[in-house]
This record gives C-alpha cells, sequence and structure tokens, in this order.
C-alpha cells in the first residue's frame, strides 16, 4: 500500500482509515486526518523533509512519519 | 470609575497575526513579565475597551492545540486550567486566519469545552474576495453560540469590534462546551466526570491525559484521575477518536457557514517556494541572507557601538570628576558605571541581529529554512529548528538559547542549548581584535585578502565547526530520549509589519539587558570589589612602588599608573591570578593574563579592559593602539622572550574560542534545562577543550 512518503511531488491521496492509529496526535489536530486529502506540494533537496497539503494546512513533516501514514492514491 | 478590570487572554495558531491584534489592542503598554513558578516570558498589556471598562491582556504563545509539545505551548494549558481568581482570565479571545478556518476551529473548541466565556477573531478577512472566501456571520455566531467578530488586525479593522465583544462576552458569561466527550464512551466519561462537578468535563480530561493538576484538585481526586491515565492505548485512541470527532463538528459547523471558490486562488506561494526550497537556489539564498546578516551585524553595528563606548568613558571621567572621593564613588566610577556600559554596548549587534530574525519570520521565509536544513542537522542530533539558534549565537547565547524553545524534541533541543555558546558571540570579537592585530601580520593572501580578516574568519568558522562536532558527540552519547515528533506550518509569504518587527526587537533587546545585564553588572561589581580590594600587602602597594629606587624619576602621570598596577597585582584578584599562574603556564600565559581570564567570566571582553589596567595604561578609551604597544613589549622576565608571542597569541585564540566563560549563559542554561547539570557540563566540558587545545597549539608552536 502506498504512503505520504510514496507519493511523487504534486501528486495527491486520501489518509485510510487503518492509519488513525500511526498519526501523532499533533499531526492529527492540525488537519492530517483520515479521509483528508493529501498533496506532496515539495521534497526538501537532501529528500527529507516533505512539504504537505492536507486538509488546507501546509505543513512540513518528517520523512519516517510520511512513511507511516498510508493513503489511497488518486490516479490524476 | 472603572469597574475591575477584564482579564483576557489571547490565543491562536502561529502564523494567524495574533501578534499583530495583540499590538494593535495594547500599543506600548506591553510588559514582559514572568509566569509564576515558570520561566517563559509572559507578555500582557493594557486597553481601553470602553468609556468605563479596561481589560489586561496576556498574548499566550502561539499553538495548534491546547495538548503541548514544546515549553511554550505547555503554557496554554497551564494558564488555561488554572482556577484561582487571580490568574484565570475572565474572557478568551480566539484569534483565527480566515484561510485556514477549519484548523484554527479546533482550538476554538477546545477551549470552548473548558467553559469559559470565549470570543472568536477571524483575521486577515481583508483577502477574503481575493482568495474566494465568503462567511454567514450570523450563522456562524449562532452556530459557535459565541461572539464572533471580522478582522483585519495589520489594517487596524473591526479593533472596535473586538472590544465590545469582549465586553458583551463577558457579561454575558456564556460558556457551553461546543463538544461532548461523553459520545465517545460515555460510561467512561460519566465516572470521569464524577470525579469533580467543578471542572468541566473537558478540564478533567485534560488533567489525565496532561498530568496537569490544578490547585484545586485533593490528593485524592487525583489519584483517581491518574487511573483513568493506566491504559495508555486507550487514552491515546480516545484523543484520537475526540480529534476526529471535533473535525466533524466543526465541518458542519463551516458547511452551512463558510464557502471557497478554489477557482479564485492565486498561488503565489507555489512559485515563492520553488525558488527558496530549490535544491541550488535555495541553499544559495540562504548563504547570501546569512552573509548579509553578517555584515550587517558588524558593519552597521560599529558606529553606535563606538558611541556607547565614548559616552561611558565620559561619563566614569564625569564621575570621577564630580563626585566626592570615597569607597562609594570608586563603585560608581569603576563598578557600576562600567559594567552598564557593558552591557549596552551590546544592544545595537542584538537588535540588529533581532530585527533580520523578525523580519524572516515574519516573512514566512525561515519555515522554509527549517525545511531545508532539517535532514542536515538532524545528522548533528539536531532540528530545522536550530539553525535560528546557532545564527542568534553569533551576537549572544542567551537570546540564541531562550530561542531554542519552539523545538518540540527534548533531545534536540537540549543538544542545542548545549553547542551554541561555541558560536562566536559579539564578546569574542574585542578579544580576538587585539589578540589578532598582536600577532598576525597585516599582510594580504591570494594577493588581495586581509590575513587578519581571514583569521577572524577562521575563528568564526572554528565556533561553527566546533559546534557542529560537539553536537554530533552529543547525539552519540546523550541517553536522553525523547518521543516527539517534528512538524513545521509552512505559512504563506507575506510582507513584514514594521510594527510587529519593531515590538519584537525592542521586547527581545530589553529582555536580554535586563536578564543578561543584570548578572553581568553584578560580576563586574563584584570583580571590581576584588581588585580594588586585599590583603596587607595592598595596602603597602603605592608606598612600595613610591619608593621603589627605579621609580624616583617617572612623571607623576606614569607614576600613579604604576601605583594602580601594582593594587592590582596585590589585590585580591591580583592573589588569584597568580594562584593560576601554575596551571596556565603550559599554555603560554603569565599570572596576569590569568586576571584576565578570571575577570572575562562577567562577559568575554573584559579580558581587554582587564589587562588595559594591569599594564597601567590609564584607562581612557582612546588608548587601544597603547594597549597594543604595552602588550606587544611585555616579556617574561624569566626566559626573555615575549608573552603574546605568536604560540601564546594562538594559544590564547583557541582559549576563548572554546572556553565556557559566561556567567549569564550559565545561569540562562539553569534556567531552561531546570538543573545545574548541563550548566556545569558545558562549563568544565568547554573549558577542559579550551585547556586541552590550547596547550597543544602552544607547545607546538612553541
Amino acid at each position: 500500500m502506498s504512503t505520504i512518503a510514496s507519493l511523487r511531488i504534486g501528486e495527491m491521496g486520501y489518509i485510510s482509515e487503518e492509519s488513525l492509529d500511526v498519526i501523532p496526535l499533533k499531526l492529527l489536530e492540525m488537519g492530517c486526518l483520515p479521509g483528508a486529502e493529501v498533496r506532496l506540494v515539495q521534497i526538501a533537496p537532501l529528500k527529507d523533509p516533505l512539504y504537505i497539503c492536507v486538509n488546507g494546512s501546509h505543513l512540513a513533516i518528517r520523512k519516517e512519519t510520511a512513511a507511516q501514514i498510508k493513503i489511497l492514491k488518486v490516479n490524476l | 470609575m472603572f469597574k475591575n478590570n477584564i482579564k483576557v487572554a489571547l490565543i491562536g495558531n502561529p502564523n494567524t497575526g495574533k501578534t499583530s491584534l495583540f499590538n494593535q489592542l495594547t500599543g506600548l503598554t506591553q510588559k514582559v513579565g514572568n509566569y509564576p513558578g515558570v520561566t517563559v516570558d509572559k507578555k500582557e498589556g493594557t486597553c481601553r475597551l470602553s468609556a468605563t471598562q479596561n481589560a489586561i491582556i496576556t498574548d499566550l504563545p502561539g499553538t495548534y492545540s491546547i495538548n503541548p509539545t514544546s515549553v511554550d505551548e505547555s503554557i496554554v494549558l497551564k494558564t488555561l486550567l488554572k482556577k484561582d481568581i487571580k490568574e484565570s482570565p475572565d474572557v478568551i479571545l480566539v484569534v483565527a486566519d480566515v484561510e485556514n478556518l477549519k484548523r484554527n476551529l479546533l482550538l476554538f473548541s477546545q477551549i470552548k469545552d473548558l467553559e469559559i466565556p470565549t470570543v472568536l477573531a477571524i483575521n486577515m478577512v481583508d483577502q477574503m474576495s481575493r482568495k474566494g472566501i465568503s462567511i454567514d456571520l450570523t450563522a456562524l455566531k449562532e452556530e459557535l453560540n459565541t461572539e464572533v467578530v471580522l478582522i483585519s488586525a495589520r489594517k487596524n479593522r473591526g479593533i472596535d469590534a473586538v472590544k465590545d465583544a469582549i465586553i458583551k462576552c463577558h457579561i454575558a458569561a456564556k460558556a457551553s462546551p461546543m463538544c461532548d466527550n461523553k459520545k465517545i464512551d460515555p460510561a467512561y466519561f460519566d465516572q470521569l466526570k464524577a470525579i469533580n462537578p467543578n471542572y468541566s468535563l473537558y478540564e478533567l480530561w485534560l488533567m489525565v491525559t496532561q498530568k496537569n493538576f490544578p490547585e484545586g484538585i485533593s490528593k485524592e481526586e487525583k489519584e483517581q484521575l491518574l487511573s483513568f491515565n493506566k491504559d495508555v492505548s486507550k487514552l491515546r485512541r480516545y484523543q484520537h477518536k475526540e480529534t476526529i470527532y471535533r473535525y466533524q463538528e466543526i465541518n458542519k459547523v463551516l458547511k452551512k457557514t463558510y464557502i471557497v471558490d478554489k477557482s479564485k486562488a492565486t498561488d503565489v506561494r507555489s512559485k515563492l517556494d520553488k525558488i527558496f526550497t530549490h535544491k541550488i537556489f535555495g541553499y544559495f539564498i540562504f548563504l547570501l541572507v546569512l552573509l548579509l546578516i553578517f555584515q550587517a551585524i558588524f558593519d552597521w553595528s560599529s558606529l553606535p557601538m563606538d558611541l556607547i563606548d565614548t559616552t561611558f568613558a565620559q561619563l566614569s571621567d564625569f564621575a570621577r570628576s564630580n563626585l566626592p572621593a570615597g569607597v562609594l564613588s570608586d563603585l560608581i566610577v569603576e563598578g557600576i558605571i562600567p559594567g552598564i556600559g557593558g552591557v549596552i554596548i551590546f544592544i545595537p549587534q542584538i537588535a540588529i541581529l533581532f530585527l533580520f530574525i523578525a523580519v524572516l519570520e515574519e516573512t514566512g521565509y525561515m519555515s522554509r529554512v527549517v525545511f531545508l536544513m532539517d535532514k542536515i542537522m538532524r545528522r548533528f542530533g539536531m532540528n530545522g529548528k536550530s539553525v535560528i539558534p546557532l545564527i542568534s549565537g553569533t551576537a549572544c547565547a542567551i537570546p540564541a538559547i531562550m530561542a531554542t524553545r519552539t523545538i518540540s524534541s527534548w533531545k534536540e533541543r537540549l543538544i542545542t542549548i548545549l553547542v551554541v555558546p561555541f558560536t562566536t558571540c559579539s564578546a569574542r570579537l574585542p578579544v580576538y581584535a587585539i589578540l589578532i592585530s598582536l600577532i598576525i601580520p597585516e599582510t594580504k593572501i591570494f594577493g588581495f585578502y586581509n590575513l587578519q580578516a581571514f583569521t577572524l574568519l577562521m575563528l568564526y568558522a572554528l565556533g561553527f565547526v566546533t559546534a557542529i562536532l560537539a553536537a554530533y558527540i552529543l547525539q552519540k552519547t546523550l541517553k536522553t530520549e525523547s518521543n516527539s515528533f517534528f512538524v513545521v506550518e509552512m505559512p504563506n509569504y507575506k510582507l513584514p509589519s514594521v510594527k510587529n518587527v519593531l515590538f519584537d526587537v525592542l521586547e527581545k533587546t530589553k529582555a536580554f539587558v535586563l536578564g543578561a545585564g543584570k548578572i553581568i553588572l553584578a560580576l563586574s561589581v563584584v570583580l571590581w570589589f576584588l581588585a580594588s580590594n586585599g590583603p596587607e600587602s595592598y595596602k603597602d602597594a603605592k608606598k612600595n612602588t613610591i619608593s621603589k629606587a627605579e621609580n624616583s624619576n617617572v612623571s607623576p602621570d606614569e607614576l600613579l599608573q604604576k601605583i594602580a598596577s601594582a593594587k592590582l597585582e596585590n589585590s585580591y584578584i591580583g592573589i588569584m591570578g597568580k594562584s593560576i599562574a601554575p596551571v596556565i603556564k603550559p599554555l603560554g600565559y603569565d599570572w596576569k593574563i590569568g586576571i584576565a581570564l578570571i575577570t572575562s567570566f562577567a562577559a568575554r571582553e573584559v579580558f581587554v579592559g582587564t589587562l588595559a589596567t594591569i599594564y597601567s595604561v590609564g584607562s581612557d578609551d582612546e588608548n587601544t593602539t597603547t594597549i597594543k604597544e604595552k602588550m606587544r613589549s611585555e616579556v617574561n622576565p624569566a626566559t626573555g622572550e615575549k608573552i603574546f608571542n605568536f604560540p601564546a597569541g594562538m594559544s590564547l585564540l583557541v582559549f576563548y574560542a572554546f572556553a565556557m566563560q559566561c556567567m549569564a549563559t550559565l545561569a540562562i542554561v539553569k534556567r531552561e534545562t531546570k538543573t545545574w547539570k548541563w550548566p556545569l557540563i558545558q562549563l568544565f566540558g568547554m573549558t577542559g577543550l579550551a585547556y586541552v587545545c590550547s596547550l597543544i597549539v602552544f607547545q607546538i608552536l612553541k
């Protein structure tokens, strides 16, 4: 299954329901909810952190966190 | 007559313009104090709400949620859970960004559930039409069951409406919760609520999840609450469920009241992001910004610093000639005035640095730097956010250490605190300057680059490299576990507000002067006492100097200087310098340098002034060249060699680069880490490193 970390720049996905337990509380509170649409905006030059847009929030998170959050990829 | 002031707590997500609103409401009445028991700065100001009503507004640190993940954020929880009449707010003013209303309402919903009257101020509404947003204000007020105002804090619009809303909300005292956790698990939360009905369910829930108990909670109740804490995974699950439930409620509200027409969104952000986070341009621009900052710190500050220097010298002279002779006058002229001057002299550099940092943060650029640097910094056990403290450290370690508070991982924060003092702060500069001019010839390398300037640059590089290496070693050796993770919001780019930037610079500079200044001043007075008092031999110094045969032909001025020098030699501090002489001899230093090393604990730059006194130069400040001449001609009586030769000079430079010689920094580290363990590790670790490296340098070059 794909995760946020497997997205390419500009790609989108929906956070899967089963990720609820692995998403840190703080990230949930910032809008990174199961079911929410997430888009990878930019990857830092050294491949980490990732710059994502989820639920209207623009956030930078580390790859290790992103790799735990499963998503359903949207094929454009 | 004013009725009792309404106590208002100002809360909001970072980057919502909370500071702008605070500045508009309180203006110049702001002051920074401390929270009782905790040491994070508390910003307060008075606001005139109406002809008969004032409010005291407390600006709480920006946070995304009541559940804290950093020191800054924990203040919000602590303030809001307090039940005593003096501290708890009457009304909470939540600031939200119109563009990010959904996320901002999460914090609002948590606050609302504390059952304290709450006003919602939706900020930046001047950009609504541009971003295709429309809000049904009446419906929103109804849905949220509270006062809601649309404002544009930067443009000073809607501020009066905020004031009215505070009064209305205070009078109505409407304090109904927005969400009801009972929906998650009725039995569980009924049991929780039964523990103490005086608190709202959400307050009790926060006490359980955050293990933070207000004074009103009895020991028995505390134990009951803690019993809820045993099943951690259940607790976690319920916290997650709660957050989802909150967002569901918020979505319901926004569906009826908030419309975004996405086709209208413009995309300045992504264009700028492409440049600022580009793998080449991104770092290149950051490097340019850094060079600009350093250039400004040196160039712009030299004029005001010279001015401050001469002013305080004149003030000392003026005081000396106008005060009656005596111990008190000596204290003022030789202890207090130079002590204050020693603090004020740093203000230009520190203010300029804060100016740049404030601008970079206001524009949103700093988050991009954090994004660019996180991976690199992480290799050394730090965090993208450590970049800001490391830059600040080039002016002064004290504000730099305070800037680490936003780092939520304790280990990364601790490492940053521990290595920041290695960066070359402005107090080292005068020491470097005089030593470099003594031992490095003024030749050009590569045909154009001044060798002295190059040496200075190398010393800066040495500081940075050592900080990074020390961080790497600490990362491998520190056993501290920390589980918090990294998330940074990438805010919209915007032009900095002049008012916000100026207030920020003013506030931080004031905090430096009052915080570090106190310690530097106190130490200067102690050092003055140690230098102007001594055992029997001190009292005889004057007589002995005059009666020396070699002094019979010198001019009166020169004689006075020799007396001063002899007095210092026999004072307590002179004795201290002599007693450490055997220890520092292998580094190439004599007892006179020993004295200067000791006095450097007030502030490193005192080194120059101390040597001036010891080498009996008149204390007027135009005499740098004379100090230099004296230092140059100083000879070791045993060997006949010059004291400040190349090996000893290099050894001293290395010593000042590494040694922990700043009491004020140690005090701040103690404050921020809440134990003496870390400042002591810094003191002995850094000074030990300095000793060993200086020893090696001197022994090799000798």
